[in-house]
């Protein structure tokens, strides 16, 4: 016999769909099947099953090769590490649940670490242009019931946000949507022809790197000034055309991802295309959302702002917190010598930070919290193996609209394995001990 | 548990009728308790002292979604009020809105022991209590918003009463809420799609009710279901001039209807924030003060009560559910604006403001909001808050006191002012001479504010059997004093117990305490529409699924459950 358990929370994208049905043996003990997630969500719950799965910590010999240790020598090891260090980078945090977060945030006060999560390399950029000038934004489930016009700058959600389409922004049909995608223009701004555009009214071929351009000459059209005959690659008509498109809506929403927060003019880009949407608020009802990437990057955001008052790159080294990104900020730390210690969970920097960064991690002390093995564990010094948080172990986690949804546990770790919250406890007792506070 | 005795202070405390005489207070197992039932207490010196309950603050923005949104969208707001990790306490920042651990020891500094978080997102109270759990000290609760909520408008406007309160007993569960807020009722629906409700006979865009009707709708179920707190309201038409008629428009809507809970309140409305809903004129230049015509009307409906809304003339945080105000708001200065609508239920918006005396209209709401407890002849129904951070932060609640305390003081104020005469012209609080005494203020802070909670059987007083929440100030009334010395002295409780334990020793946080979330369980009669209606909705319109939605257990450690049996 088998048991199916509904509701189930897809802990891979910021998406958080949490509509997944998933079979277990009888025992609860096997994952046998993943219903409604997408590939890469089956494959993130499949993947628990692995029968080469690591279950025991491992520490590098002097060899390269690794041994396994116990969870109490990778706890003292990095409790040690962690109390020892200067100036530790605790890195990650995107990857787990909230409890979790909350746990680290309180490990890295003790021991004055530097706090930084994956929107360092991801939407930072935009949590300071929202410093900047705000963010008129709403839950996934306005864009659904009231969404006419959706515009995708930069983001390729075919792929990186599989179901998010079909949930909530293009196909679904809502209260005042009834007639669902024929009812919505679906405009992309993108350099290349992506499977997002395939499916769009209009996609504008932008120039790579000219966004900022593009945004500003969508200002200038709403009010009907005069732009040249091309910006950005794009001949005006079409750019009046597309503005004249999103201010005669009832409701307009601009999905953004990374190919606007990381390409030349990072978080002037968000500016612009923020100020867009303040615009577009004179004519009509509009949003913008960045499209998360992590399944709760943005809760370790939610989590430092209650406690610290910053979304990242919070450096506790002096005794309180200070927030400075440039300075405070992971590769800049790493690059400049000015982290003796690594500290990485729920997040993979060696397959996503410059080679340069990634060498100052093999060079320290390091430690990567993780269930899977990476670029990352490759590189560290002990890899500890953790349940898997929406599979094995529960707890909260923030959509991207910010919308807290508690992950579920649907299967039962490989025996004696440890979660990232009891890992961090008995971690942040013996930091206490070891500092006597 | 401890034993406490609290010797030789002056007290002051409404619900036994102590106005500064010398008293003895003791604490046993959590509990004020007689003074002969403790054995071997500790004994706290308080000769020379004042001693007064736990207080309670009736509204506070102080955990949630737009609350964070304020810190984070805000680094300036940590520039200078950064505080290192130092004994018990953890690291502390923020001005206007404040990490969630400073919220807890400011509170607790200035000798408050309870705090309701105004307005909770039925969909973010996950994020609430997330927050709350991480605020020490603190007993907390929260009003969840139903004004906006699309079950509320269907079922009002069909006049379905029943449906509309077990609707509102099942939510208050899947969210472990307290009351029942209402926000700009319809407005903020309103604003979906861009629009407002101005006045509260301005239909809401489809659902076709007026702000009116859900008013008069949710008043008429929160009796029926019988609820320790009443409705809750920030009325239509914040924040612009002329707005007092709409706010007295509002006040109607309550009368003729009474009180029918067991939890000892007297009123079917809370009002808060007042001030942002008394003015007069019809434009920011000819704006003037509507105090009298609003206290006018309070002073003789005993079923009303409401609170201050105190502007503090510093920078601060705007934050409130109430969409289209914080859009009219960034228009008006230009600052940076967030927002954020919520499916179903309700929209918010954060906006930075600059309360500046050289500013009239700043000048103008000061005195307003001071106005409004002046000219109350009860002070048991006028509370005083300043809606932080919306008016200001609460750590001013001090310098509040002073103001209400000291003619002197506002003299001063007034004298700072920019725009003097002209603020004089508008308002009526430099003809006011009125000071009112710490048994006043006690009433406005404990006393009051427990009641109409409903939770006089727990806070808010010294009377044995109710939670040992007990205040100790560095202050004499008996002896001269300058109007500074009251801000200093209850700025900084030098003892502080919060059911019985002592966090605040000779001026020192010595405790974490034991933090306690309310919420209210009510009993209703199967619903079986309601419940069918419920299913539909999260099938067919939300974006979490229902069985998802409800707030379990664990994201409240310590919960104190109010129950209520609603199936008479």
């Amino acid at each position: 016999m088998t048991k199916t358990i509904t509701d189930v929370i897809c802990p891979f994208c910021g998406t958080l769909c949490d509509d997944l049905e998933v079979v277990v043996s009888d025992d609860g003990k096997q994952l046998l099947e993943v219903y409604n997630a997408c590939a890469i969500g089956a494959e993130k719950f499949l993947h628990s099953q692995a029968k080469d799965r690591i279950t025991r910590p491992r520490m590098r010999q002097e060899d390269g090769s690794w041994k396994e240790i116990t969870y109490d020598e990778a706890i003292e090891y990095t409790a040690q590490m962690l109390a020892n260090a200067k100036k530790p980078l605790m890195y990650g945090w995107s990857s787990t649940n909230c409890e979790a977060q909350a746990l680290g945030s309180e490990l890295g006060e003790i021991v004055g670490a530097v706090m930084d999560n994956t929107a360092t390399v991801c939407h930072g950029t935009s949590l300071i242009a929202v410093q900047d000038i705000g963010i008129p934004s709403c839950t996934l489930g306005e864009v659904k019931n009231r969404a006419d016009r959706i515009v995708f700058w930069g983001c390729n959600p075919a792929h990186a946000h599989p179901r998010h389409m079909s949930r909530y922004s293009i196909f679904p049909r809502g209260f005042f949507t009834g007639k669902g995608h024929k009812g919505r223009k679906v405009i992309v701004v993108d350099p290349r022809p992506t499977d997002t555009a395939n499916v769009a009214d209009v996609h504008l071929q932008v120039e790579q790197g000219r966004d900022y351009e593009l945004l500003n000459a969508f200002r200038v059209a709403f009010k009907g000034e005069k732009l040249p005959d091309v910006v950005a690659g794009i001949p005006k008509e079409k750019i009046y055309e597309a503005a004249e498109t999103l201010k005669s809506g009832r409701f307009a929403i601009i999905f953004f991802g990374m190919g606007v927060t990381q390409s030349l003019g990072k978080n002037h880009n968000i500016d612009a295309a923020i100020a867009v949407t303040r615009d577009l608020n004179e004519y009509t009802k509009a949003a913008i959302m960045p499209m998360r990437g992590h399944y709760n990057v943005t809760g370790s955001g939610q989590v430092w702002g209650w406690l610290f008052g910053f979304p990242f790159a919070v450096d506790l080294s002096r005794g309180y917190a200070r927030y400075n990104p440039g300075e405070t900020t992971a590769n800049d730390l790493l690059r400049r010598d000015e982290v003796d210690a690594v500290f990485v969970l729920g997040s993979d920097p060696g397959a996503h930070f410059p080679f340069s960064s990634v060498k100052k991690i093999y060079d320290r002390p390091s430690v990567a919290i993780d269930p899977h093995e990476t670029p990352t564990t490759e590189v560290c010094k002990v890899h500890v193996p953790v349940a898997f948080v929406g599979v094995e172990v529960g707890g909260c986690a923030y959509r991207m609209d910010n919308v807290p949804i508690e992950t579920r546990k649907v299967v039962e770790p490989p025996e004696g394995m440890m979660t990232d919250e009891e890992f961090l406890s008995r971690v942040l007792a013996r930091v206490k001990e070891i500092k006597g506070v | 548990m401890a034993e406490y005795l609290i010797k030789n202070g002056f007290v002051f405390d409404p619900v036994l009728g102590i106005r500064g005489d010398k008293a003895d207070v003791a604490i046993k197992d959590g509990k004020i308790v007689e003074t002969n039932a403790v054995k071997s207490p500790k004994v706290i010196d308080a000769t020379g002292k004042t001693v007064m309950a736990g207080g309670v603050d009736v509204h506070s923005h102080v955990a949630g979604p737009k609350v964070n949104v304020g810190r984070n969208f805000r680094p300036e707001d940590k520039l200078f009020t950064y505080k290192p990790r130092n004994g018990i306490e953890r690291m502390q920042g923020g001005f206007s809105v404040p990490t969630t651990i400073r919220t807890g020891y400011n509170y607790a500094r200035m000798g408050y022991t309870t705090v309701m978080e105004a307005a909770m997102p039925p969909l973010y109270a996950r994020h609430t209590h997330e927050e709350m759990r991480d605020t020490p000290i603190l007993d907390q609760g929260a009003y969840p918003v139903f004004g906006n909520n699309w079950f509320v408008l269907e079922y009002l406007k069909n006049n379905e009463l029943e449906n509309t309160a077990a609707y509102i007993a099942w939510l208050l569960r899947a969210t472990k809420g307290y009351a029942v807020k209402v926000v700009n009722p319809g407005g903020t629906e309103a604003w979906a799609w861009g629009l407002n409700c101005e006045n509260i006979h301005d239909p809401v865009p489809y659902f076709d009710i007026t702000p009116a009707q859900i008013v008069k709708g949710l008043i008429e179920a929160n009796e029926y279901l019988g609820l320790p707190h009443s409705m809750h309201i920030h009325a239509n038409n914040l924040g612009n001039p002329g707005n007092y008629t709409t706010t007295l428009d509002t006040f109607k809507l309550s009368e003729g209807i009474k009180p029918k809970s067991k939890f000892g309140r007297d009123q079917v409305m809370h009002h808060t924030h007042v001030q942002f809903h008394s003015y007069g004129g019809d434009s920011w230049a000819n704006v003037d003060s509507r105090a009298k015509e609003i206290m006018d009307y309070v002073n003789s409906h005993d079923n009303i009560t409401i609170d201050m809304g105190q502007v503090t003339l510093d920078e601060t945080t705007t934050m409130t559910a109430d969409g289209p105000f914080e859009h009219h708001l960034t228009e008006l200065n230009h600052l940076k604006w967030a927002n954020a609508d919520v499916e179903l239920e309700t929209g918010s918006g954060v906006v930075p403001y600059v309360y500046s005396p050289d500013i009239k209209v700043c000048a103008i709401q000061w005195c307003i909001g001071l106005e409004l407890a002046l000219l109350a002849k009860d002070p048991m129904r006028v509370f005083m808050t300043t809606d932080h951070p919306n008016a200001g932060p609460f750590i001013r609640y001090p310098r509040i006191m002073k103001w209400l305390m000291s003619e002197e003081s506002r003299k001063q104020q007034f004298d700072a002012f920019k725009y003097k005469d002209k603020v004089i012209d508008a308002t009526n609080l430099a003809g006011i001479d009125r000071e009112l005494d710490l048994y006043e203020i006690a009433q406005m802070t404990r006393a009051g504010p427990a009641k109409a909670l409903g939770l006089a059987h727990m806070y808010g007083g010294l009377a044995p059997g109710l939670e040992g929440d007990v205040a100790v100030f560095d202050f004499n009334p008996n002896e001269p004093y300058a109007p500074d010395d009251i801000e200093k002295a209850f700025s900084n409780a030098e003892h502080l117990f919060k059911s019985g334990v002592q966090i605040i020793n000779n001026h020192e946080i010595v405790s974490n305490g034991n933090k306690r979330t309310l919420w209210v369980n009510t009993k209703v009669n199967e619903n079986p529409q309601v419940m069918r209606d419920v299913k539909e909705k999260f099938l067919r319109y939300y974006t979490v699924t229902l069985n998802n939605y409800e707030v379990s257990g664990h994201y409240l450690p310590n919960p104190y459950v109010i129950e209520v049996d609603a199936t008479q």
